[in-house]
C-alpha cells in the first residue's frame, strides 16, 4: 500500500519557507536552461526561415558568406542560362542578382554603430521571396536611390523611418517603406535597387546570384556542370543550408555556453534539494517509524519521499518555465561573426524545450532527493521510534 | 568568546548539511568569478589597445576598403608620424575552427606597434622574405610553428591557397598584450591582386596613424577626416581603442547577457544558503527560546545566526576564490576562444563582496524571527 499523496503535499506545506527557497533555486536554473534554448531555437528558426528550400545561392568558390563573395557579370549571366534554372510565367528565368554591402548604422538608445547589411535587389528578387511584403510604404521605384527596412531595423536603428534619409557612398537614400519577411534574416536588411548601389560604391561585381530551382532539376549535377565550365569559379548551395551554415558558429557558442553554465548552475540547484531532503528526514524519523509501524514497507517509504524531492523540482520547473516564457516578448539582436553584420531573432518557446525544461527539473529534484530518501527508507522501525 | 564558539559549534553541528552548502556555496562563487572573467576577456582587445594609435577606416563600414593613394594625404595632416597599412585577410589554416587573425601590413607596421617584441635578425630575415609571415608566441605555442615552417592558408576573401613562410616570431612586451595574430607583406598580397583581380588591387583595409603627441589625438582625427570629406571614400578616424570597443558593443546584447547571468548565479546560491539558515533556526527554535530563559537577549540570538552564516559563507567563498585561479588557467587551456583569460584581482574582491552580501541576506528573517519569538511558545515547539 502506497503512502497517501496528502502526506507529502502536507509536509511540503508545513515547511512553506523551505519549500519555497528550494524550488526557487531551482525555477533559477530552469529559468536560465529554458531562455538558453529558446535563445538557440529563436536563431535556428530565423534562419531556417530566411532560406527557401527551392532557391539556390551562388558565390565565389573559397568565400563562406556574401559579403566576401563576388559574382562577374559574365558569370552570372552564364549561370542565369543554365539549365535547371526555373523559369516564371513569363519565360524568364527566376534570377535575383544581388550586391551585398555593409554598412554601419546607429542602435537606437545607446547609439553606438554596429553593421547592417544593404542588399541591392532587383524585382526578381521579390519573386524569389514569397514570404517578404510591404508593411508601409511603396517598393522603391527602379533607378532611384530609394530603400526599403526590415522590421528589426526599423526597430532598432535610428535614421530608419520613412521619410528619413540614410546617408553613404555620396548620395542620400530615402527610405519609402518598410518589409516584413516574416522574422527570418531578411528582417535585419535594408534593401534597395542593385544598380544604383553598384554604382554609387563603384562596384563592378556582383556579390552572389540566387536562382529558383526547376522543378525536378538536380542541384548536384548543376554543381558539377559548373565545375566543369572554366568560366565560372563559383560554388552552389541550397538557400536553407547557406544560411544555416552562417549561424553555425554564433549557435553553438550559445547552446556550449548556455549548457555548461547551467550544468554548473544545476549542481548547485539540486545540492539545496539534498539539502532540504536531508532536514526533512532528519526532521521526521519518529514519522517515519510509525509510519513502518503501521505496516507501510520500505519502498513505500521511498517512494514518498522521492514523490516530495520530484514535486520540490516540479514546482521550482513550472516556476522557471512560466518566467522564461513571458523572455518571448523580448527581441535580441547581435552581431554574427560569420557575417558580421547585425541580425535580430526572438526567444522561441517549443513543446520540445517545455518538455525538455520539466525533465530537467525532475531529474535535478530526483538527484537530489535520491540519497535523502534512501536514509529514510533504510531507517530501522525500532532505532526510529526510539529517536522520536 | 563564548559566542565565537557557539558559533563554530552551531555551524559544524550538521556536519553534512554544511558541507554540501559549502560546496554549493563554492561552485557558484567560483562560476561567478568564470563568469566575469569572460567578460573582461570580451575587453581585452580594447584593453591591450594604445591610446596614441588612431585608426583610420572607411565611413561606410569596414567591408569597404579605402584606396592606397590615401597614405601620403594622411602623412601629409599636421601631427601625423606614421601611417601603416593593414587589411583583413580572413585565411582559413587547415579547418575553419582554427581560427586566428591574419593581416597583411606594410613593412613599418611594428613601428608603430611596440608592444611586439621581435629579434631584429628575425625582423631582417621577415623584410627580405617577400613570402614571409610573422607570428605572435601565443599562436605559435597553440600550433606549434616554427621559424622556417611553411604556414597554407586557404583565402575566403582573397581566393586561392596562399603559402607563408614564417621567418619570425614575436612576444608581448607584458602578459595583457595579444599576440595570438599573423602578419604578412601587404605588398605580397597587392602584388598577387594585381595579376589575378587587378580591379580589387591597390585598396587598404584600415590605416594605422601614430601621433606625436598623445593630447592631439582628436584634434588629428577630425583632421584627417576632413581631408576626405565629400570624397569617393569617406574616412572615419578613432583611436585604437575606440575601434576596438566597437568591436565588443557588436555583441553587447551577449556580454549583457553574461551579465545578468552571473547574478543568477548569486540568487540560487543565496536560495540554497538562506534555506540551510532557515532550516537550522527553525530546528533549534527551543533552543532558542531556552537562551533567553537563561537571560540572553534577543540582540545575542541575532548575533549567533548572523555569525553561523558568516562562517559558512566566509569558508565556501574562500574555497571557491582560491579555486578561481587555477580553474580559469584550466579553461583557457580547454577553450581557445579567448586570447585573453585572466582573472582580475577586482574579480575575486567582487567574489568575496557577494559571499558576505549572501551571508547576510540570508540571516536576516531566521535572526528577526529568533530575536522575537517568546519564551513559551519557543518551548513549546517541535521542529
Amino acid at each position: 500500500m502506497a503512502v497517501p499523496i496528502q502526506y507529502v503535499f502536507r509536509n511540503l506545506w508545513t515547511r512553506r519557507l523551505t519549500t519555497l527557497l528550494t524550488s526557487g533555486g531551482v525555477a533559477l536554473v530552469v529559468f536560465v536552461f529554458a531562455t538558453v534554448l529558446m535563445l538557440d531555437a529563436g536563431l535556428r528558426r530565423t534562419l531556417v526561415t530566411t532560406g527557401e528550400y527551392d532557391n539556390v545561392v551562388a558565390i565565389r568558390k573559397g568565400a563562406e558568406n556574401e559579403i566576401q563573395s563576388g559574382v562577374t557579370r559574365e558569370q552570372a549571366n552564364i549561370l542565369e542560362s543554365l539549365p535547371g534554372v526555373a523559369r516564371g510565367a513569363d519565360g524568364e528565368p527566376m534570377v535575383s542578382k544581388v550586391v551585398l554591402i555593409l554598412i554601419s548604422l546607429r542602435k537606437t538608445g545607446a547609439g553606438k554603430p554596429s553593421n547592417v547589411v544593404i542588399r541591392g535587389t532587383s524585382a526578381g528578387g521579390f519573386a524569389l521571396r514569397p514570404q517578404v511584403r510591404l508593411t508601409a510604404g511603396r517598393a522603391p521605384a527602379p533607378g532611384s536611390s530609394e530603400v526599403i527596412v526590415g522590421t528589426a531595423i526599423a526597430k532598432g536603428f535610428e535614421g530608419t523611418r520613412i521619410g528619413e534619409r540614410l546617408r553613404f557612398a555620396q548620395r542620400d537614400w530615402t527610405v519609402v517603406g518598410a518589409f516584413d519577411a516574416g522574422s527570418s534574416g531578411f528582417d535585419s536588411e535594408v534593401w534597395g535597387d542593385v544598380d544604383q548601389l553598384l554604382q554609387a560604391f563603384r562596384r563592378t561585381v556582383f556579390s552572389s546570384v540566387i536562382f529558383r530551382l526547376a522543378p525536378g532539376a538536380d542541384l548536384e549535377r548543376m554543381r558539377a556542370a559548373i565545375d566543369a565550365d572554366p568560366r565560372l569559379t563559383n560554388d552552389v548551395k541550397r538557400e536553407q543550408t547557406f544560411y544555416a551554415d552562417q549561424s553555425r558558429a554564433l549557435s553553438n557558442f550559445i547552446s556550449i555556453l548556455g549548457l555548461t553554465l547551467t550544468s554548473v548552475f544545476s549542481i548547485g540547484a539540486m545540492l539545496g534539494a539534498m539539502i532540504t531532503m536531508y532536514a526533512s528526514v532528519a526532521n521526521r524519523v519518529g514519522e517515519i517509524g510509525t509510519l513502518r509501524a503501521l505496516g507501510f514497507r520500505r519502498s513505500n517509504v521511498l517512494v514518498a519521499f522521492l514523490t516530495e524531492a520530484l514535486l520540490l523540482g516540479l514546482l521550482g520547473g513550472i516556476g522557471g518555465l512560466a518566467v522564461a516564457s513571458l523572455m518571448q516578448f523580448v527581441s535580441f539582436s547581435t552581431t554574427n561573426f560569420q557575417t558580421f553584420a547585425d541580425l535580430a531573432f526572438s526567444f522561441t518557446l517549443t513543446p520540445g524545450i517545455a518538455l525538455k525544461t520539466i525533465l530537467f527539473s525532475l531529474a535535478m529534484g530526483l538527484i537530489g532527493g535520491f540519497l535523502p530518501a534512501l536514509r529514510a527508507a533504510r531507517l530501522e522501525i525500532v532505532d526510529a521510534l526510539r529517536a522520536a | 568568546m563564548f559566542l565565537l564558539k557557539l558559533v563554530f559549534r552551531n555551524a559544524f553541528r550538521h556536519r553534512l548539511r554544511t558541507l554540501l552548502t559549502l560546496a554549493g556555496l563554492a561552485i557558484a562563487v567560483l562560476a561567478y568569478g568564470l563568469l566575469q572573467t569572460v567578460v573582461d576577456a570580451w575587453f581585452a582587445g580594447a584593453a591591450a589597445a594604445s591610446e596614441t594609435r588612431l585608426i583610420t577606416r572607411n565611413a561606410i563600414s569596414l567591408s569597404v576598403f579605402l584606396p592606397v593613394s590615401y597614405e601620403n594625404r594622411i602623412r601629409g595632416v599636421e601631427g601625423v608620424t606614421r601611417v601603416a597599412r593593414s587589411n583583413w585577410f580572413g585565411g582559413i589554416y587547415q579547418e575553419p575552427k582554427n581560427f586566428f587573425p591574419q593581416f597583411a601590413v606594410s613593412d613599418n607596421y611594428l613601428d608603430l606597434y611596440p608592444e611586439f617584441v621581435l629579434p631584429p635578425e628575425q625582423r631582417a630575415a621577415w623584410l627580405r622574405d617577400r613570402k614571409g609571415c610573422l607570428v605572435g608566441r601565443d599562436l605559435a605555442t597553440q600550433y606549434g610553428f616554427k621559424v622556417g615552417d611553411v604556414l597554407p592558408l586557404r583565402g575566403t576573401i582573397y581566393p586561392g591557397t596562399w603559402e607563408f613562410v614564417i621567418r619570425g616570431i614575436f612576444d608581448g612586451s607584458d602578459s595583457t598584450k595579444i599576440t595570438r595574430h599573423m602578419l604578412f607583406h601587404w605588398d605580397y598580397l597587392n602584388e598577387t591582386l594585381r595579376k589575378t583581380a587587378p580591379r580589387r588591387a591597390d585598396y587598404v583595409g584600415v590605416y594605422i596613424v601614430g601621433v606625436d603627441n598623445i593630447d592631439n589625438t582628436a584634434a588629428i582625427a577630425s583632421n584627417v577626416d576632413a581631408v576626405f570629406k565629400n570624397s569617393l571614400a569617406e574616412t572615419l578616424t578613432e583611436s585604437e581603442q575606440a575601434f576596438q570597443l566597437g568591436f565588443v558593443a557588436m555583441s553587447d546584447q551577449i556580454i549583457a547577457a553574461i551579465r545578468i547571468v552571473s547574478y543568477v548565479v548569486i540568487l540560487i546560491i543565496l536560495a540554497v544558503m538562506a534555506n540551510t539558515m532557515a532550516m537550522s533556526a527553525r530546528e533549534r527554535t527551543s533552543e532558542y527560546a531556552t537562551l533567553k530563559a537563561l537571560g540572553f537577549g534577543p540582540a545575542f540570538l541575532s548575533l549567533l545566526i548572523l555569525g553561523e552564516s558568516l562562517v559558512i559563507c566566509a569558508l565556501g567563498g574562500a574555497l571557491g576564490i582560491a579555486l578561481t585561479p587555477p580553474v580559469a588557467a584550466a579553461f583557457k587551456k580547454v577553450v581557445t576562444v579567448f586570447p585573453v583569460f585572466q582573472v582580475a584581482p577586482g574579480t575575486l574582491l567582487w567574489q568575496g563582496v557577494c559571499a558576505l552580501a549572501v551571508a547576510l541576506v540570508a540571516a536576516i528573517v531566521p535572526a528577526v524571527r529568533a530575536a522575537r519569538i517568546r519564551i513559551v511558545d519557543g518551548l513549546r515547539s517541535i521542529a
